[in-house]
């Protein structure tokens, strides 16, 4: 799993970073976006939805940022 | 941006339809007089507000004095809604509400007390029988339900939720008054009339003959006891002359409309990374909503800006609280990268295939 840090950045940046590094994952891992945006709450999973990857879910960085997982599916 | 032709933002504001304009001034100098006064001047006022009044009631097909004009569609929402809600007899605070409703009816659902949301499937819309059920379970003293959503356009099933009598229905009408009829079974209803091509500052307040119905604010001394304050007569008149030709002209419009949604809406599918939001047939006839992967929304609105063609969005960045549209969130579609546009009477076919030909080279100039 690679984790992405998208603290303080608004959208669509977190969208953006996560489409240039699924590729860094095999197929099958998890890319991880932390972000603070509001937006990227929904955008992730209808990134996910739009680009066929698996939403996994929702959880907190340590420092309690949300945080996204995605896993690479193609 | 000074072509009206290039206003593509209806949904927000329809540009004033000559018949109310006409009517407006004429009744600017008639209509200034208070209408509750017994001399000659006061009873030329009042007759202008109940013919108004008669007017937009013949045109929703509802009773006259079922109508109150108030200052705009929010307080119209606002009376109608939280009016339902202090004429109910359980002492719960409980309004149940779809999760894709008006920022308006949001609000007044939260300030009563508690909101339970009833969630929408990926078009934007309610399960009419699973939204009931939930309000019922909840033991909600109120459901509200919009005809349409003002951001995707797409149509709700009003007329399917089979209610209990003891649970009032509000209906925030705003986006489909005077486009589409209005559902048949409610309690309380809202419009507002500049969506409509009336002026901005009148609302309309329809309250069923017989449903329970309290002012959930001070009350007033007025013509009408569902309002407070001076009635903007010249205004509601100017409504009331709008709503009428708008009817009388909607069978065209609207097929005109839903046609050149169509093709915007073919245009946005074909942009890369991009998809179409709402219902592509049981919506309104004006409206078409999309979102584009990796583009901020404030700078493909200021894209199509510069290109002539004024648009609005529900991206976060272009929004005052910096949240997402509720809307597009509630539907699990994408919400940067948003744009909505909203067709006018007087937009042509030509206007439409120059702002499909715009939106590629807008697009593409976003991303680079």
């Amino acid at each position: 799993m690679i984790e992405l840090d998208c603290r303080s950045m608004v959208c669509p940046a977190p969208i953006i970073a996560l489409a240039r590094h699924i590729g860094d994952v095999p197929v099958g891992d998890v890319v991880a976006v932390v972000a603070d945006d509001a937006a990227a709450r929904y955008d992730v999973p209808a990134w996910c939805r739009m680009k066929q990857h698996e939403y996994v879910g929702e959880d907190a960085a340590d420092d309690g940022v949300p945080r996204y997982l995605v896993r690479r599916l193609a | 941006m000074t072509a009206r032709a290039h206003y593509l933002d209806v949904a927000s504001s329809e540009p004033l339809h000559p018949a109310a304009r006409e009517m407006f001034l004429a009744a600017l100098d008639r209509g200034f007089a208070d209408p509750r006064r017994l001399h000659d001047v006061a009873r030329d006022a009042r007759l202008m507000l109940d013919n108004a009044r008669a007017v937009v009631a013949e045109c929703l097909d509802v009773r006259a004095d079922e109508i109150s004009f108030v200052a705009s569609g929010t307080e119209a929402v606002h009376r109608g809604l939280l009016g339902l809600a202090s004429a109910a007899s359980s002492p719960r605070r409980r309004i149940a509400l779809t999760s894709v409703e008006h920022a308006a009816v949001r609000h007044a659902a939260d300030w009563w007390g508690e909101s339970v949301l009833l969630g929408v499937d990926a078009q934007g819309r309610i399960d009419a029988e699973d939204a009931l059920a939930r309000a019922v379970e909840e033991e909600c003293t109120v459901v509200a339900v919009q005809t349409a959503n003002h951001e995707v356009a797409t149509l709700q099933p009003v007329d399917e939720l089979d209610l209990p009598d003891d649970l009032p229905l509000f209906v925030d009408a705003c986006a489909s008054m005077g486009r589409l009829p209005l559902p048949r079974r409610w309690s309380a209803l809202a419009g507002s009339a500049h969506k409509w091509g009336g002026p901005a500052g009148v609302g309309v307040l329809v309250v069923r003959h017989g449903a329970a119905w309290q002012s959930p604010f001070p009350t007033d001394d007025r013509v009408d006891h569902r309002t407070t304050g001076f009635e903007n007569v010249p205004a509601a008149l100017a409504a009331a002359a709008a709503l009428q030709a708008v009817c009388a002209e909607r069978e065209e419009t609207n097929r005109r409309q839903h046609a050149q949604i169509e093709r915007i809406r073919s245009a946005a599918a074909a942009l890369p990374d991009s998809e179409v939001v709402g219902d592509p047939e049981l919506r309104l006839p004006h409206l078409a909503t999309f979102s584009c992967l990796y583009v901020n929304g404030e700078a493909i609105v200021s894209a199509l800006n510069r290109r002539g063609f004024g648009v609005a969005s529900g991206s976060a960045c272009t929004t005052s609280t910096l949240e997402p549209s509720h809307v597009l969130a509630a539907m699990g579609a994408l919400t940067h990268g948003n744009v909505r546009v909203s067709v006018g009477r007087s937009t042509t076919d030509a206007d439409v295939d120059r702002f499909c030909a715009a939106l590629p080279e807008a697009l593409a100039e976003v991303r680079s």
